[in-house]
């Protein structure tokens, strides 16, 4: 006879569901400035703590404080303003495009703009990202055209991938943007491969992984860590934690980790928290890790602290999961309000200018978005041929191919 | 010219290719400092250092993985899969990655990659040492796929394969490592030192990816064979007599078809064979090619002649094993039928 209690499983649950009143309480947020700025070739066993605070600049009154503060000039905060705004504007565009049926599908980035967007400003020329589908701002901030964005979403006839790829998986190695595979965090590992083929060539570029934080579940993000910390592999590991993975809270993927950032503190990789929608922490932070990695000191894991305000895409409705109030109630705010009353502290930008900006980035989005759809839409206008659904499988289009294609009669 | 044993010639095209290329890269597990449990990479860390050739984490998604991110860089790595039974944690980073770079970002990325796979049984491996997997690679669109026979075409085949544009699977036939095998287990094993295809030549020499080779010429029956089963088929013909065309496919993907239709439109009668299960086998994909382009020279039907559609057991290997007396049987039935 055993005197043993049964056992009973545990299944996370988030703190609200539909119907409740949302509650943050427990996302603990320190002071902007609050946590310090190590040299970047701390030993990280020294700074395990920044794995479970959170790194911030701009307090509540618009003001950049603390030592990871002052390093972007009024020019480069007015940019990386305008980049927020043309992503979101792009992404609005988009989404009453695939609501009008031009386009299949399409993934908006609402609430989130500051990562990418910040991210792309403290990489050099040559640097290769290998993104998720939420982080287009690495092509806007790089200046990568709209208009090309926009053919690859409607797959018409100038469709940079000749309508292979689901809309969003963009592809561009001129601006040090992977091809998005669409299957999570297979390209993490890519990403420390990349990393290590170019210390391999004593070359001086290096690579960024995305991953959400759903994903960071696959066994493919372990080996990723294996990898960048075994072969101290000039990358950074960028988790952006938005709270939820379609309908699944953090929490699932989450397990007893505390932190996402604290996986990385096993492997001995330094591993921060950031302020996610706080466009000069994420690029103070981004700095400080692609600084690491080029100097040779080898990997950081960096968690990005954000909110993802908006559907996981067009296919999803996230009343049926979490109230909809939570997205008002994220204590982190939004981070295009945020950096605007910022820029208006500091006295470069004003209300009147920020609607001026709206408009003229709209006019701008809008006449690219023209440009595009003269080129057609999914259903409508010029599309890739069928022909070149043949081409490209391999360099050179071995005999059953041809014979395939030739049966297809294009 | 030189005497190779197969893993020999195999390490001489890796040494050939990282002494020509500096973008050649090996690494996998136990692959670096003691040169592979097969020995196939034994002093090529000492030759070329150890950013060149490496071990690895025990994790194969992560080789590939990180593989997939070197040839995208712009390296040709050339890596191994301890055994092929080990390679499905990899699956997803061959099949959805690897092969369709090239594809999805219309040739701005590419994946020149070997990965190189002991495979097939008879070395009392059970399950997760004797599998021969060809058939879920010769499925995926954008993957080529090579099984060579001999010290000879591993060489010049796994230079081809380095030199590659896109990825290839090298599946490497491990009993016929130390010399060729023709299912008769019980007899002495005959090295590659005392057969004509241990004969290497130095330096470097390619063999084209997609060609087959006649090893047997013959009138009456035609056998499709591969790997191990090209030593099993020839004893199966001597055995019985049987005066058999024996085509080594040698490149399973692309597929040598004009060779194949070739002898079977002569001999009228095809058997195919493999390690492999039968069912959705490779032998499968040969038997409908031929019938289509064969129906109507066909003297009887296509036979298969494979491995049960088990998993590979260990005290049973020899029955499990498609042996020269299973070979030979089909031969007969198809000239009777």
């Amino acid at each position: 006879m055993t005197t043993d209690a049964p056992l009973s499983l545990h299944v996370p649950e988030p703190a609200v569901r539909p119907g409740g009143t949302p509650d943050f309480s427990n996302v603990k947020i320190p002071k902007a400035g609050a946590v310090p700025r190590p040299n970047i070739d701390v030993d990280p066993e020294s700074v395990r703590d920044l794995a479970f605070s959170i790194i911030r600049v701009l307090n509540r009154n618009g003001e950049a404080v603390g030592p990871w503060a002052g390093l972007l000039s009024d020019e480069e905060l007015v940019e990386g303003m305008r980049h927020m705004m043309t992503l979101r504007t792009f992404d609005a565009r988009m989404l009453i495009a695939q609501r009008q049926g031009k386009t299949s599908f399409y993934m908006q980035h609402l609430g989130e703009e500051a990562i990418s967007c910040a991210f792309r400003r403290a990489l050099s020329p040559g640097d290769m990202n290998f993104p998720t589908y939420r982080q287009a701002g690495l092509l806007i901030a790089d200046g990568y055209p709209m208009v090309d964005m926009m053919c690859q979403i409607y797959s018409n006839a100038r469709d940079p991938l000749k309508g292979r790829q689901l809309p969003v998986m963009y592809s561009s190695k001129e601006h040090g943007f992977f091809t998005i595979s669409g299957n999570l965090a297979t390209q993490y590992i890519q990403a420390v491969g990349w990393a290590m083929a170019s210390a391999i060539r004593n070359d001086t570029k290096i690579a960024a992984a995305w991953i959400g934080d759903g994903s960071t579940a696959e066994s493919d993000f372990h080996a990723a860590l294996v990898f960048a910390s075994t072969y101290k592999a000039p990358v950074v590991l960028n988790i952006v934690n938005n709270q939820w993975a379609i309908s699944t809270f953090q929490g699932i993927a989450r397990g007893g980790s505390g932190t996402f950032a604290a996986r990385g503190l096993g492997f001995g990789i330094p591993s921060l928290r950031v302020d996610g929608n706080d466009y000069l922490a994420v690029y103070a932070v981004a700095k400080w890790a692609i600084e690491r990695a080029r100097r040779n000191l080898g990997p950081t894991l960096v968690e990005y602290v954000t909110y993802r305000a908006g559907a996981h895409s067009t296919s999803d409705d996230p009343s049926a999961y979490r109230p909809k109030t939570e997205s008002d109630a994220w204590p982190l705010g939004d981070p295009i309000i945020r950096l605007k009353n910022h820029l208006i502290v500091r006295g470069v930008w004003s209300e009147e200018r920020h609607k001026q900006a709206e408009a003229e980035i709209l006019d701008t989005v809008i006449a690219a978005q023209k440009e595009a759809e003269s080129y057609g839409t999914l259903h409508a206008g010029g599309k890739p041929s069928a022909r070149d659904m043949f081409d490209g499988v391999y360099a050179e289009m071995p005999p059953h191919l041809r014979r395939q294609r030739q049966q297809a009669g294009v | 010219m030189a005497r190779m044993t197969m893993i020999e010639a195999i390490r001489d095209a890796m040494d050939v290719m990282m002494a020509r290329d500096e973008r050649v890269v090996v690494f996998g597990e136990d692959v670096g400092y003691f040169g592979g449990v097969f020995r196939c990479t034994a002093g090529l860390q000492q030759k070329y250092g150890k950013t060149r050739c490496f071990d690895a984490p025990i994790n194969e998604a992560g080789i590939v993985g990180a593989a997939i991110g070197m040839a995208a860089y712009g390296l040709h790595p050339c890596i191994e899969i301890q055994f092929a039974d080990y390679m499905y944690p990899a699956y997803d980073q061959i099949v959805s990655e690897a092969a369709r770079l090239r594809y999805r970002s219309n040739g701005e990325f590419t994946c020149p990659l070997v990965v190189r796979m002991p495979t097939g049984g008879g070395i009392f491996g059970g399950q997760t040492h004797s599998q021969s997997p060809e058939a879920l690679f010769t499925h995926v669109s954008g993957l080529k796929t090579v099984v060579p026979s001999n010290p000879y075409d591993a060489k010049g085949l796994l230079i081809a394969a380095i030199e590659d544009p896109d990825p290839v699977i090298f599946l490497e036939p491990k009993r016929l490592y130390n010399g060729p095998f023709d299912g008769h287990h019980d007899r002495p094993i005959t090295p590659w030192s005392k057969h004509d295809l241990g004969e290497v030549p130095n330096g470097h020499y390619t063999l084209p990816l997609g060609k087959a080779s006649i090893v047997r010429e013959g009138a009456a029956v035609t056998v499709l064979a591969y790997g191990t089963m090209v030593y099993v088929a020839q004893a199966a013909a001597a055995e019985t007599g049987v005066d058999a065309e024996i085509i080594d496919l040698r490149t399973l993907l692309p597929l040598d078809m004009e060779t194949i239709v070739a002898s079977v439109k002569k001999t009228g009668r095809c058997v195919v064979v493999h390690e492999a299960t039968l069912t959705s086998g490779f032998g499968a994909e040969l038997a409908s090619l031929v019938q289509e382009a064969c129906f109507f020279q066909l003297e009887a039907p296509i036979a298969r002649v494979t491995g049960w559609d088990t998993p590979y057991p260990h005290a049973q290997e020899w029955d499990y094993f498609p042996g020269p007396a299973r070979v030979g049987r089909a031969l007969v039935e198809t000239l009777e039928a």
